[in-house]
């Protein structure tokens, strides 16, 4: 269950630290480097909820003897 | 994974979707999405068991296993219908939300006419004369 919390910070994190690069370069003002930070920041949490949502589905199918 | 755990995890998670959501919606969204995943995972195992229970009482009683595996399908398409429209519908679309229930109950549907028409068919079975 701890893993999971950490995982949950490193999520909220990787928010906090992707809008804090975003404004910083917008001052900078470098527009299109700070929406593909922006963006790979995205991906990246994508990806990490992806697998857990992948694997949820799997359990779920075993559990339900749901083959259809 | 006692009730403690997961009612904390909620809160905390709660408060970080909030911190998150004016700077980055979509990943305080993600956030959601992911709590949401881990809490039920955690309790997947008690349902396991719940199920084996109930089908081993199924058995006892000599109920069909094909009726209790439907009625095991149909809980299991219901529960990811309802997943997917409530996160969709927090996530502000409820338009979609219901596009997604409907669908599910369409699955419902399908899975559960054999089962009417099993029932259908013992009732005009009942009724003597031309009918039957």
């Amino acid at each position: 269950m701890l893993q999971d919390a950490t995982v949950l910070f490193q999520i909220a994190g990787i928010g906090i630290i992707v809008a804090m690069i975003h404004s910083i370069l917008k001052q900078m003002g470098k527009e299109e480097i700070a929406q593909v930070v922006t963006l790979t920041g995205f991906i990246i949490v994508l990806f990490i909820v992806l697998y857990r949502l992948a694997d949820l589905f799997q359990q779920i199918k075993s559990v339900f003897l749901y083959q259809g | 994974m006692d009730i403690i755990q997961i009612v904390s995890l909620g809160l905390v998670a709660a408060l970080l979707i909030i911190l998150l959501k004016e700077q980055k919606a979509s990943v305080a969204f993600l956030l959601l999405l992911f709590t949401v995943i881990i809490i039920f995972l955690s309790i997947l195992d008690q349902v396991r068991h719940i199920f084996t229970l109930l089908s081993y009482m199924a058995e006892q009683a000599q109920v069909e296993p094909v009726y209790f595996k439907t009625i095991l399908k149909i809980i299991g398409i219901a529960y990811i219908a309802e997943f997917g429209a409530q996160l969709i519908r927090d996530a502000g679309l409820g338009s979609l939300a219901s596009k997604v229930e409907l669908a599910g109950k369409l699955f419902i549907l399908m899975l559960a006419i054999p089962i009417v028409t099993a029932v259908i068919e013992t009732i005009l079975n009942f009724i003597p004369g031309q009918l039957g």
